[in-house]
């Protein structure tokens, strides 16, 4: 499995996108820091940037990664490595890959220029976010044959969690307003990683005008505490599940 | 040492594998015929583990192979096509094979083909550069540099020059001898003729017959593999 995650990780880090990904961002942060002087305001800047550009990124690349891997995937099965092991290999090279770009890239300036509570909590919610998308995309995959339809999927997967889903929110909001539905919305707002990612931070900064309709409800409930840990235990449960069955979906692929 | 046991293997309506038995031995050169979509690349897959039969099952050595991935490191297997990373160079394509197979205890290596075909000369290029029979000669290195007790080659010399054709026969015929267990399809039945001594006949899907080539000529009349073949399919 090491020689897997090894030769993974030389071939991404190597890759001319990751740096590019890694030089933009970095001057993206430090510019953020460099222009404003009240660096919470600065944190929460980049945070637009961490909920949008990153969950995008992290599906997108891991998706084509994965398909243009199919190749070296062939090659490895015909050898004596168990099935198991390389898709494990697979999913830590990747998400080891990707966390390391956020850091060099966003969470570094954050921790040099802030050393609040609220730097860290973005920084964890950050590499979260990263790992879940590339759990997100490894299970698309295994589905998917089709390497054009993969990326479609992985492209609408995304717009679904961060455009669409505060959509559908709404709509539900306007049409139940007269119902007492604020259990139902937590539930249901658990099924977007990026939204319980922004509660969770906002939680932590204490931003209640940008913590939105869910923020509140998770506020109102359970307080500070207890929502930011159901939070984090959902989100972690967003990578281990698609992961899990992807992993499971790749041990029964014909190749 | 291998044995297939009433294997099915069905993609969407088309059964890829019938219901398909079959026992092959070591010491046997056994080729697989049969027309296009017969299911030879199916079954040849399914005993390396790279497609999962619906019901059946395939053992390797006494070993269901479904639980096991050991057993790999005695197959070398040369695939129709080679898919390689594009981004890696031949020499490092090499180097990971050897990485992934020595760690279970140290293989002499069969460097033969390695340097018949010259290899060492161009480990520098990149394999998407590489053309057709490049790719063919990387497999067939790749096959048989670890020594392998069985050997599966699916449609070796397709695409090889005549010289690198004639090369690998002669490796082939020199592993025959070494009572190692060796599978090929081919449709090219002139090239088989002075390797092969059994014959899997197969036909959608199914196993039509599994018999020695003597038993086949003398039944025939025919003395080349090809007319064999010829005169059996007419008969079907």
């Amino acid at each position: 499995m090491y020689k897997i995650i090894k030769y993974i990780l030389t071939d991404i880090l190597r890759n001319k996108i990751i740096i590019a990904y890694i030089l933009v961002l970095l001057s993206i942060s430090l510019s953020i820091f460099a222009l404003e002087d009240n660096v919470n305001k600065g944190l929460l800047s980049l945070l637009n940037l961490i909920l949008i550009v990153l969950p995008l990124f992290s599906i997108i690349f891991s998706t084509i990664y994965l398909y243009n891997s199919s190749e070296f995937i062939e090659l490895i099965l015909s050898q004596p490595i168990k099935r198991k092991i390389i898709w494990i290999g697979f999913s830590f090279g990747l998400s080891i890959a990707l966390s390391i770009a956020f850091i060099l890239s966003i969470a570094l300036p954050i921790l040099i220029f802030v050393h609040t509570l609220s730097a860290l909590m973005i920084v964890i919610v950050g590499l979260l976010l990263t790992n879940i998308f590339v759990a997100v995309a490894l299970f698309a995959c295994v589905k998917i044959r089709d390497k054009a339809r993969g990326i479609g999927v992985a492209i609408i997967l995304w717009m679904y969690f961060s455009l669409l889903f505060d959509a559908l929110i709404l709509f539900l909001l306007f049409q139940f307003n007269d119902y007492p539905i604020e259990k139902p919305m937590i539930v249901i707002s658990s099924f977007n990683p990026i939204d319980l990612a922004r509660v969770l931070v906002l939680l932590q900064l204490d931003e209640s005008a940008m913590m939105g309709y869910t923020g509140a409800i998770f506020k109102e409930y359970f307080g500070t505490k207890l929502g930011m840990s159901i939070s984090v235990f959902i989100l972690t449960t967003w990578y281990t599940i698609p992961l899990y069955f992807s992993n499971k979906q790749f041990d029964k692929k014909d190749l | 040492m291998i044995i297939a046991n009433n294997v099915t293997k069905q993609f969407g309506k088309l059964k890829a594998l019938n219901d398909f038995s079959v026992e092959c031995h070591s010491g046997a050169c056994i080729s697989l015929i049969g027309p296009n979509g017969s299911g030879k690349t199916t079954f040849i897959k399914s005993v390396l583990g790279m497609i999962i039969p619906d019901s059946g099952f395939i053992t390797f050595n006494n070993q269901n192979i479904d639980k096991d991935c050991t057993y790999r490191s005695n197959i070398g297997y040369m695939p129709q096509i080679g898919r390689y990373p594009d981004n890696m160079s031949i020499g490092q394509v090499i180097d990971l094979m050897k990485e992934i197979r020595m760690n279970n205890g140290t293989i002499s290596l069969d460097e033969d083909l390695l340097n018949a075909f010259q290899i060492q000369k161009i480990t520098d290029k990149k394999m998407c550069t590489l053309s057709g029979g490049t790719r063919q000669k990387v497999s067939a290195v790749l096959a048989f540099l670890f020594n392998p007790s069985v050997l599966i080659l699916d449609e070796p010399t397709a695409g090889l020059d005549p010289v690198a054709s004639e090369i690998l026969k002669e490796k082939i015929t020199l592993e025959k001898h070494r009572e190692k267990l060796i599978l090929i399809t081919s449709h090219i039945l002139s090239d088989l003729d002075e390797l092969v001594n059994e014959v899997i006949f197969m036909q959608e899907g199914k196993l039509i017959f599994h018999k020695e080539v003597e038993e086949l000529k003398l039944e025939t009349g025919e003395k080349m593999l090809g007319k064999v073949i010829a005169n059996v399919m007419s008969k079907n």
